[in-house]
């Protein structure tokens, strides 16, 4: 499915409605150019789960870990990433356990080591706006869609 | 007393030996005489990363330029956090270990408290108190300090850290990544007058920072030109001084806020030289340590560490890092 963000403000909307359905899922990747606001969309989907606190970029830290109300949540970013060999390097096993969400940017960086994923999120910059295409990858992905398509 | 410092905190292996009478002995960063030649300079990829494979022969070789024996070092400090857990333990696994089969006290010690310090290292040191700004690649951070352990976070990046943005920035213009000392190059040639980007948070109370959204309208700046070498380094020279500005203003306000008037600065983005410019109209005397020491380094380690441990302080057996370290958690000595 495909959806217009107009503004910052409908990105984070957006943010609202699709973080209750990221509960039961544990790999969800966002594409995109620099600029196309990945880091936006999972800094509002953090807070939208219930985050309180600052949502930093991950690209240099590579990974950061969140606890929001007893779920483990990944936030990383493949960005720096110049060898797939490094994601072991990185723990990635670890956030990919199947209990904790992992949210990665870049995942085109790690091309052929990370599981499918059970959405993949797609940003491009469309003027002022940014278009985001959601496409999912496993069947508790698609229930997640098909939830978010419902919810309209 | 001598300490080893280990740094292993993200990209760089850091190892260095600290005298208290003869300061700084030997060091050491792998990525800087290893890779730097080779890639002009600091690459993240895989071996940047393996402290595994590196840390070791470090030691030795650090301990040969020092011309010393392990059994003369009466300490050793590494770094526990914050930073990648991976990269941490390789650290703190050897430090810790070490310091045991050598019979002398390790102390764990705060990557940014290492950064702050730096300056000290230098002969023309600031005193206590004082403001200091950290700006790396990702760290933007507003901090005071009163004294050794005694620091006040006063304000920080709610996103991207500043160099994060003139890295990527610089990728908009087509420059490779990380190329934010190429980005101050570029603005060099740079009309200041011909595109005016946003000063985030300046008008907002409050010394936190956000560089993400200066990003954005550098990405829609470069959408509304035609991409010639000019409108490049105009754009270049348009981010900059955004950048300059902002971190000039927050800075000001934070040295009014708790009535300083010294300043440091540390972290790569402080070799920007628009900003040392800048900050010399400051009503306050400006420190800044040696290039070398600005960014990750095993000296920073191996100095904050000797403090701690000449205050006392050390750590039990127990080999323990700390991926999320608040600066304000720090113990004071």
């Amino acid at each position: 499915m495909e959806i217009f963000l107009a503004d910052e403000a409908a990105t984070q909307d957006f943010a609202v409605r699709l973080a209750p359905l990221l509960k039961h899922l544990s790999l969800v990747t966002l594409s995109g150019d620099l600029g196309s606001g990945k880091t936006t969309l999972v800094r509002g989907i953090l807070i939208a789960m219930g985050y309180e606190g600052r949502v930093k970029s991950p690209t240099y830290s590579l990974v950061e870990p969140y606890t929001v109300n007893g779920q483990r949540i990944y936030h990383l970013d493949l960005y720096r990433l110049a060898d797939p060999e490094e994601l072991e390097y990185i723990g990635v096993t670890d956030y990919l356990d199947g209990e904790a969400l992992a949210l990665i940017e870049w995942p085109e960086k790690a091309a052929g080591w990370l599981p499918e994923p059970d959405i993949k999120i797609n940003l491009k910059v469309q003027g002022q706006g940014r278009s985001c295409v959601l496409n999912a990858g496993s069947d508790a992905g698609k229930l997640a869609l098909i939830a978010l398509q419902n919810d309209k | 007393m001598r300490v080893l410092g280990i740094e292993s905190s993200c990209d760089e292996t850091g190892i260095a030996i600290m005298d208290s009478e003869q300061g700084l002995v030997a060091h050491t960063v792998y990525s800087q005489i290893e890779l730097h030649a080779e890639y002009g300079g600091v690459v993240p990829e895989l071996a940047s990363r393996d402290h595994i494979r590196k840390t070791l022969p470090l030691i030795r070789s650090t301990l040969d330029e020092a011309k010393m024996k392990a059994d003369e070092l009466d300490g050793v400090a590494y770094t526990a956090g914050p930073g990648l857990i991976g990269a941490l333990l390789v650290g703190a696994s050897l430090g810790r270990s070490l310091a045991w089969g050598w019979g002398v006290p390790a102390v764990a010690v705060h990557h940014m408290e290492g950064h702050l310090l730096a300056p000290m290292l230098e002969d023309n040191k600031p005193e206590f108190p004082f403001v200091a700004l950290l700006v790396s690649g990702g760290h933007t951070l507003l901090v005071q300090v009163k004294g050794v352990g005694q620091y006040k976070v006063l304000g920080e990046s709610l996103d991207d850290a500043v160099g994060e943005a003139f890295d990527k920035t610089a990728k908009l213009l087509g420059l490779p990544y990380p190329g934010g000392p190429e980005l101050a190059k570029l603005a060099e040639r740079g009309n200041p007058e011909r595109f005016t980007f946003p000063r985030p948070m300046v008008n907002r109370p409050g010394l936190d920072f956000s560089f993400s959204g200066l990003k954005t309208f550098a990405l829609n700046t470069v959408h509304s030109v035609d991409g010639s070498d000019q409108d490049k380094a105009d754009i270049a020279r348009a981010f900059e001084d955004a950048v300059v500005d902002t971190l000039f203003i927050k800075c000001r306000r934070a040295l009014e806020q708790v009535r300083l008037d010294t300043l440091i600065v540390a972290g790569g983005v402080g070799a920007n030289q628009r900003l040392r410019k800048k900050l010399s109209t400051l009503d306050a005397n400006v420190f800044y340590p040696r290039p070398e020491y600005c960014t990750d380094n095993g000296a920073m380690i191996a100095y904050a560490g000797m403090l701690r441990l000449q205050a006392g302080e050390f750590v039990s057996k127990e080999i323990k890092v700390k991926p999320r370290w608040s600066l304000e958690e720090v113990a004071a000595t």
